[in-house]
């Protein structure tokens, strides 16, 4: 690395939001190089100069009005109802055993959301681990092929280049206790993992958005396959993505 | 959702990130009155909009909210400016290289007036990685601009601050 790109990068490193191998590289060259080590040292007196002096407090007036405004909107009439003891008893055991039940729910996470967990940091380990794919093809006749012997199934795979998610490979993961099929899409310079793997019970279920660590997650369950689309691509685009895979 | 149980959900979620919606609107604005305007608009636009979220970052979400709500007023105020005009081109020109000379001490109050006198894509930037700390990704998404974006204007904002502060330094003033 030059001077040129050390300064390209200096921030990041500043803020640490480098990856490790170029995180030392600029380690190296600052330790040998006085004009990046003064460039680095002035960002440094800057951020370290930004202390809490800077921030400012929002007023007790400021917070007494919006509160109010709050409870004024949540308070507006609403029809009187005159609550017979019966109904009442009876909505104080279903919420009993609501509470129960979300209270058990709560304590353990459901599976979907161990997979989900899991499934993100498949995304985030691809990407870091510069193990993207295992067959880089653009060519959705190469990819699916590929995965013949590898998997109990076959993935549908499908070009979606012309709507502007170019196929760039396949890779074998591991998800859920089973070796799963990932599929990398990419649109300008954002993946998108799609891991497929067969659906416990074969149900079908819509498209399920949710966000975890900043990645979008689209869940959808169709033919029997379940599909697991992840990427720091907006949720807008990702979902895009979904409805054009399922066309 | 009970409209009870949605404000105390709201309250919970939203209310312990006001100070940093009032830090970001004050330093975009630039006065009391205006940031107080905007936090209170935005916080009421973030109630009607709370369904549409689902527990991610709060803090993020929130401002995010602050931001569009201080752009549509801004709109409104001076609806000839063109906001989106913003030439990077033209405001790479100022902030070239500084000087390698190192800055010792920074005056805080000198800073302040620097950050304040920033065009306000720059200011918005260093308010939300200095002084609140988030990430780049979370800027990208708070402010809606690619990554690069924003790593572009936070370097060209560093550069005019601390060129800035060398210049000071060298000229011996204060």
């Amino acid at each position: 690395m030059n001077c040129q790109n050390i300064r390209e990068l200096i921030d990041s490193y500043v803020d640490g939001e480098l990856d490790l191998v170029n995180h030392l590289e600029i380690e190296k060259h600052l330790a040998a190089c006085d004009a990046c080590d003064a460039a680095y040292k002035n960002r440094q007196a800057l951020s370290a100069a930004f202390d809490s002096s800077f921030n400012f407090s929002a007023p007790a007036s400021l917070r007494k009005s919006i509160q109010k405004e709050l409870r004024e909107i949540s308070s507006e009439p609403k029809p009187k109802r005159i609550w017979h003891w019966r109904w009442l008893a009876t909505a104080t055991a279903v919420a009993a055993v609501l509470l129960l039940t979300l209270f058990v729910f709560r304590l353990s996470p459901s599976s979907d959301d161990v997979l989900a967990t899991e499934i993100v940091s498949n995304h985030v380990r691809s990407l870091m681990a510069n193990h993207l794919m295992d067959v880089p093809s653009t060519d959705q006749h190469t990819v699916k092929p590929w995965f013949d012997g590898k998997l109990d199934f076959s993935p549908p795979v499908i070009d979606l280049a012309s709507q502007g998610f170019t196929l760039i490979g396949g890779r074998l993961d591991y998800a859920g206790n089973r070796p799963v099929a990932a599929l990398v899409y990419q649109r300008r310079q954002h993946y998108i993992n799609l891991f497929v793997f067969p659906s416990k019970g074969g149900s079908e279920s819509g498209e399920k958005t949710s966000v975890r660590q900043g990645y979008n997650i689209v869940q959808w369950n169709r033919g029997g396959m379940s599909f697991w689309a992840v990427s720091d691509l907006n949720a807008t685009e990702l979902q895009e993505f979904a409805s054009d895979y399922q066309k | 959702m009970q409209e009870q149980t949605k404000t105390a959900n709201f309250e919970a979620a939203v209310l312990p990130h006001l100070d940093a919606a009032y830090n970001l609107a004050r330093w975009l604005t630039r006065n009391d009155a205006d940031a107080e305007d905007i936090v209170q608009e935005a916080i009421m636009r973030a109630f009607k909009f709370f369904s549409g979220f689902h527990g991610e970052n709060g803090k993020a979400w929130t401002l995010r909210i602050v931001r569009n709500t201080y752009y549509s007023w801004l709109q409104k105020k001076r609806p000839t400016e063109d906001l989106s005009e913003f030439d990077e081109q033209i405001h790479a020109a100022d902030s070239t290289n500084p000087e390698t000379i190192l800055i010792q001490n920074v005056d805080r109050q000198e800073l302040r007036r620097l950050l304040d006198e920033l065009p306000v894509e720059f200011r918005e930037i260093i308010v939300l990685r200095e002084l609140e700390g988030f990430s780049y990704k979370e800027i990208a998404s708070i402010s809606d601009l690619p990554l690069g974006t924003v790593m572009s204007r936070l370097a060209r904002a560093r550069d005019r601050l601390v060129a800035c502060a060398a210049a000071r330094q060298k000229g011996g003033a204060k």
